[in-house]
């Protein structure tokens, strides 16, 4: 039968088709652009971030005596001044008085290279004076300069010189904010949790609270910023910039996150392994602590775990309280001020010099590793625990 | 005769107070709430005791540092409606095409390895974005624009717009994919025995059926860039502009927020203060389009009878 003949033939068919055609490569195209742009970012921040690995290094002559005691540029030769890290050259006393045996001897010692010859190694925009440059050359000709693992990144925290600057305060005020952040709002969400599912009537009461909660999560982070100023600096006399205000902002944040995910984990225990409680002569709140709660731990868990992994990349609402401060030393307790690693990341991202970029991508890093390793762990706990009923 | 009683006589008392510790954990997030509203409302009317409420909506200056300082935030708000428009015009048609794609076309092992992938972009840190904004995709326009006669800043609204917009794809696409999957399948069964093509079916049948769903998803996604501030503190300008050339810079509301709170002025001068009636603004525009949205979703599920989404 030819189509002519067919009564059904519709003759714009080939159009539709095509038409049909076009929109699956609409939406493949939607989604490959999306997963392109995860592509490049990635790429790109790897680019950036991956000659952080590296620090340069000059060996130089360091000679310990009581003037360089007093100056520190007394300790190498006038020439090297200028290339070396100056951050380290101010440790050579304090070396000194550390070590008193150390008075009087010369040493050949690899010394942190200022940031504009570890830009000069990388092949990165440098300014070096030409003089200086000479001398740079000359080095590395009797190859004594050097691209070392940079160990400085993880075992210091910010510094005004970017090649003496690290991540460790800010990844110390990162637990400590989080620590707080959990501590407070883990047992707070739960405890939401088990009362709206297992306690309350439904009534007015708990769909107040139910639709409360929702808009608790949609509210921007950074006008829980402006509560955690107006309330625990202003009212309460919290020390701005520490950790503990910094923590219980975070909490508020997370606590929505807490309860929904900790609804669905009690939500999916039958109610079989309640009515045989009941059955049993248990009351309600020993059926919720010793069976209802056991097996939603998982699925509360992983919540939490997610909960906890965006409150760690969370800026804004620190930056609002204060916890983007300078701060050179680890933080020793919730009530110093700290700053966080995505606040330490905006800080470099701000700096003028060309060699915080490489910082600041790495940082980035950093963070993001650990974001992912976090939601990996909750996948797992997810895939590992998850009960089919 | 043996009696079933418990040894624990104070039982039901102390049920009871574990009860009353429960609900008094649960007040938190209400006191979180009307904390968040009373404490930006306070100094909000500070602030508008010393400057004019009508003025604050509708002048065109704002020259907080000045001694006679002017509190117009038109030029802002106009600002935070460009940007938002550029993020919306990149998350709506790339968020539903992805919705659209693993939903309707993607076999089932393609969804579980595409799904995750598009969820990382959601667990990126925002102020990531914003050095990416800010360091390679500002510059990469300005050199576009310079190539083709155009000047461009390097603190423009579409650097920031374009990457607020690819921020908000995941959450466009993740409830979009939610409420298209849950469009009952009889539907598109019913289409395509009447000869319709699959893209007909989608476009005609299932979009339309999804359409609250996907309006939800579309106001919490322009809510999510009305609020979004480290993308724009890093990447967009701190002069309020009015204009429509989005290759100049432009602030908007959380960029003056941030900008006004984290210098060193005293706390009740009216520069502090206004960030508390911009953050008033954003409170009740986005708590607007969140309840909007909710509804949104409960249209939705009261056409389809579903307890759970």
């Amino acid at each position: 039968m030819s189509k002519e003949m067919n009564p059904f033939y519709d003759p714009s068919l080939k159009k539709r088709h095509l038409k049909d055609k076009l929109f699956k490569y609409f939406t493949i195209s939607s989604l490959s652009i999306s997963l392109i742009f995860l592509a490049i970012f990635l790429g790109d921040m790897i680019i950036k971030g991956s000659s952080a690995i590296q620090q340069t290094y000059i060996q130089v002559e360091v000679s310990y005596n009581e003037k360089s005691k007093k100056s520190y540029r007394k300790a190498v030769e006038r020439k090297y001044i200028n290339l070396l890290s100056r951050a380290a050259l101010r440790e050579i006393p304090m070396k000194m008085k550390n070590n008193p045996s150390l008075m009087g001897t010369k040493k050949l010692v690899w010394m942190l290279a200022d940031d504009q010859v570890d830009m000069y190694m990388k092949e990165y925009y440098y300014k070096i004076k030409s003089r200086d440059l000479k001398t740079l050359k000359a080095l590395i000709g009797d190859s004594r300069v050097e691209k070392k693992f940079n160990t400085i990144f993880f075992t210091h925290g910010d510094s005004k010189t970017p090649e003496y600057s690290g991540i460790l305060s800010a990844m110390v005020g990162t637990i400590l904010t989080l620590i707080v952040a959990m501590a407070v709002a883990f047992p707070i969400g739960v405890a939401t949790a088990v009362y709206l599912e297992e306690f309350s009537s439904h009534g007015k009461w708990s769909q107040f609270l139910e639709v409360n909660i929702n808009n608790l999560a949609a509210i921007p982070s950074i006008l829980f910023g402006l509560l955690g100023l107006a309330i625990f600096i202003n009212l309460f006399g919290f020390p701005r910039s520490s950790a503990l205000v910094g923590g219980l902002t975070l909490a508020l944040m997370t606590l929505p996150i807490i309860v929904v995910s900790s609804r669905a984990a009690l939500r999916s225990v039958p109610a079989s392994i309640r009515q045989a409680g009941y059955g049993l002569g248990l009351t309600k709140v020993q059926v919720v602590k010793d069976h209802v709660l056991p097996l939603a731990f998982p699925g509360i868990m992983t919540g939490s775990i997610i909960g906890l992994a965006q409150a760690m990349g969370e800026t804004a609402p620190l930056i609002i309280v204060g916890m983007i401060a300078f701060i050179p030393d680890s933080p020793s307790s919730i009530m110093d001020a700290a700053t966080v690693m995505p606040a330490q990341i905006f800080t470099w991202a701000g700096m003028p010099e060309r060699a915080y970029i490489e910082r600041t991508a790495a940082g980035i890093l950093v963070l993001l590793t650990v974001l992912i390793s976090l939601n990996a762990l909750a996948v797992i706990l997810r895939k590992k625990f998850e009960v089919k009923w | 005769m043996q009696t079933f009683e418990t040894k624990n006589r104070n039982r039901h008392i102390q049920e009871d107070m574990i009860k009353y510790a429960l609900i008094l954990a649960a007040t938190i997030s209400i006191l979180t709430t009307f904390g968040i509203l009373f404490s930006i409302l306070f100094e909000a009317i500070e602030f508008f005791k010393l400057k004019s409420f009508v003025y604050f909506f509708t002048g065109t200056e704002w020259s907080p540092g000045t001694v006679d300082s002017k509190f117009g935030a038109l030029p802002i708000f106009a600002g935070t409606f460009i940007i938002t428009l550029i993020a919306m015009s990149v998350a709506l048609p790339i968020g539903l095409g992805s919705a659209i794609f693993m939903s309707e076309y993607a076999t089932k092992t393609q969804r579980t390895i595409l799904k995750p992938l598009l969820e990382v972009l959601a667990g990126i840190p925002t102020v990531v974005y914003g050095f990416f904004a800010a360091i390679t995709v500002a510059p990469f326009i300005v050199n576009v624009c310079n190539s083709i006669g155009l000047e461009a800043s390097f603190n423009s609204a579409l650097a920031s717009g374009v990457v607020m917009g690819i921020m908000i794809i995941p959450v466009i696409s993740s409830l979009s994919d939610d409420v298209i999957t849950a469009v009952p399948d009889s539907l598109r069964k019913g289409s395509l025995a009447l000869g319709m093509t699959k893209s007909e079916t989608i476009k005609d049948v299932v979009i339309p059926s999804a359409m609250p769903g996907i309006i939800s998803a579309a106001l919490l996604g322009i809510s999510k860039a009305l609020g979004e501030t480290m993308i724009v503190v890093m990447a967009a300008g701190l002069r309020p502009n009015l204009s429509w050339n989005i290759l100049e810079d432009m602030t908007t509301v959380t960029v003056r927020i941030v900008d006004s709170l984290v210098g060193d002025q005293a706390f009740n001068s009216p520069a502090t203060l206004s960030a508390f009636a911009l953050g008033l603004a954003l409170f009740v525009v986005t708590l607007t389009l969140n309840i909007v949205s909710v509804r949104m979703i409960q249209k939705f599920k009261e056409k389809y009878k579903m307890s759970s989404l």
